[in-house]
């Protein structure tokens, strides 16, 4: 069985008398280890299959499923990573990374005794993103991409089994944005966790996931599903390959049609 | 430190300077008398000659100032974390700590001197109420504009709305309290005298009602110099545990 599922999911959101319909039924199914990314214009309900997924949301209709069990209530250990890398100023890159321990059972109960052999993993973990050096600076004293990397780092902390991404590179300039491409496919590759990647770069999608959902707007619904067999680990130099380019060009007639 | 820099601190006591020195020349050309307008320098003599007595009666003032100073910090913290944190109670509580913030404290005086007597509870309890309002506005703002993101990132690690409420609200409302409490101490410098004043038998207001009734105009205004100067220190007190506590804050003057 899938890990996670949505049968026909959708959301509605209602303010006073107006209702929207952000999602409609939406079907979906992701592997344990799976990446994929779920691409469309903006106002297409990708963020809601994010917070559908996690539970930050419960769905009007249809069914959500993670590892089994049905998602009404938020979800516990997920790592989340929005556009905004979120960080809190007033902790240090550190802090900032193993909040998720301070909150996570059984990490919670243990933290305080056993500080050092969190801060150590911590530190590992920076390492990788090549952050070690800045562990001690406060998130202001940091570039946007080291922000977004110290991000990466706390969803990533608690080693959970799912990782939702929402637009996290979507504010860095295209180089950074790249560099950043490969330091999360690193992090899979390592890890294997679920990934769930929402962007509008289409190119990002293709380079990063197994699997590909496009959406269109009004209302908001999965259109297409592609598997994207390109081998691992994909570097900047597959992004210029036929292959690739070819990926990415069906996606974006897939989206076009929409418009005309 | 270059000239501009040297300049610029001593501005404050340059524009007072040049205040004290207009206001000598004011007295001295229209030749008024010192029972409506004394001359700063004779303000000052005053000052000096009866220090004992003024610090004695500042000293009174001081102590119910604080006293009501603390009670609202502990009170607003506590209201302002409760009506930031349910819109349950911020609905309930709002419009009647804006309706009574509204209400002319100087007319709860001889309603707490019916209720508690004459004496330093009458201030406390005046400072307390007037200082009281702008530390919990402060504290609720802090906790109400958390960014959405920042609390779905605890959410979704399974957080409680306590711990959202330790991880996130609190350091987040940190800065907007201590902002707070530079004008809630001034505040509850003008409670206390205004008690003092209205009915008390203490304090630096007692000590300037008195002497005003004794045309002593001189004492007054001397009492009205140290009312300041208490005020300016403790503001400073404040705007110092502020830059302490809250650096991330003040990022840009540290980056920059």
């Amino acid at each position: 069985m899938a890990f996670v599922e949505l049968r026909g999911a959708s959301l509605t959101y209602a303010l006073g008398r107006d209702t929207t319909l952000a999602l409609a039924d939406a079907t979906l199914s992701i592997e344990k280890g799976e990446f994929v990314a779920v691409v469309g214009p903006s106002g297409c309900g990708k963020s809601t299959i994010m917070k559908l997924v996690t539970g930050l949301m419960p769905a009007t209709a249809g069914e959500v499923e993670v590892a089994g069990n049905k998602v009404r209530t938020p979800i516990k250990g997920v790592g989340m990573a929005f556009q905004n890398p979120t960080l809190m100023p007033w902790r240090t890159t550190l802090d900032n990374v193993l909040l998720p321990m301070e909150v996570v059972q059984p990490h919670r109960g243990r933290f305080r005794r056993h500080r050092a052999e969190y801060v150590d993993r911590a530190m590992k973990l920076l390492g990788t993103v090549g952050l070690a050096d800045f562990a001690l600076k406060f998130p202001w004293q940091l570039s946007g991409g080291m922000q977004q990397r110290s991000n990466l780092c706390r969803a990533l902390i608690h080693e959970p089994e799912l990782l939702m991404l929402d637009e996290p590179f979507g504010a860095l300039d295209a180089f950074t944005r790249e560099e950043m491409w490969g330091v999360m496919q690193a992090l899979w590759l390592e890890r294997r966790f679920t990934g769930v990647l929402v962007t509008h770069d289409l190119r990002e999608a293709v380079y990063l996931a197994d699997t590909v959902y496009v959406m269109c707007r009004r209302p908001g619904r999965i259109v297409m599903t592609r598997r994207i067999d390109l081998p691992r680990p994909r570097t900047l130099a597959t992004t210029f390959q036929p292959h690739f380019v070819e990926l990415v060009r069906e996606l974006r007639d897939r989206i076009q049609q929409e418009h005309d | 430190m270059t000239r501009r820099d040297a300049l610029r601190i001593a501005m404050p006591w340059l524009v007072i300077a040049v205040l004290l020195v207009v206001w000598e020349l004011a007295c001295i050309f229209f030749d008024l008398p010192e029972i409506l307008l004394p001359r700063p320098t004779r303000v000052f003599v005053v000052f000096c000659q009866r220090f004992d007595i003024l610090l004695a009666f500042c000293w009174d003032t001081l102590w119910t100032s604080l006293m009501g100073f603390l009670l609202a910090i502990a009170g607003g913290m506590l209201l302002g974390l409760a009506i930031g944190a349910s819109a349950f109670v911020y609905s309930g509580l709002y419009p009647l700590l804006i309706a009574f913030n509204a209400v002319p404290k100087v007319a709860l005086v001889p309603i707490l001197m019916i209720w508690v007597g004459v004496g330093a509870l009458p201030a406390v309890i005046t400072a307390f109420v007037i200082s009281f309002f702008p530390i919990v506005v402060n504290v609720a703002t802090g906790l109400a504009t958390i960014e959405p993101e920042m609390r779905d990132v605890l959410r979704s690690l399974g957080a409680s709305r306590t711990q959202i409420l330790l991880k996130v609200g609190i350091p987040r409302a940190m800065p907007y309290l201590f902002a707070s409490l530079k004008v809630a101490i001034t505040l509850a410098f003008i409670g206390s005298v205004i008690s003092e004043t209205v009915g008390g038998n203490r304090g630096i207001g007692f000590l300037m009602l008195s002497a005003g009734a004794r045309n002593d105009t001189a004492t007054t205004f001397a009492g009205l110099f140290a009312i300041a100067i208490m005020g300016v220190m403790m503001y400073a007190a404040c705007a110092l545990v502020e830059k302490r506590m809250t650096r991330w804050a003040f990022r840009g003057e540290i980056v920059g």
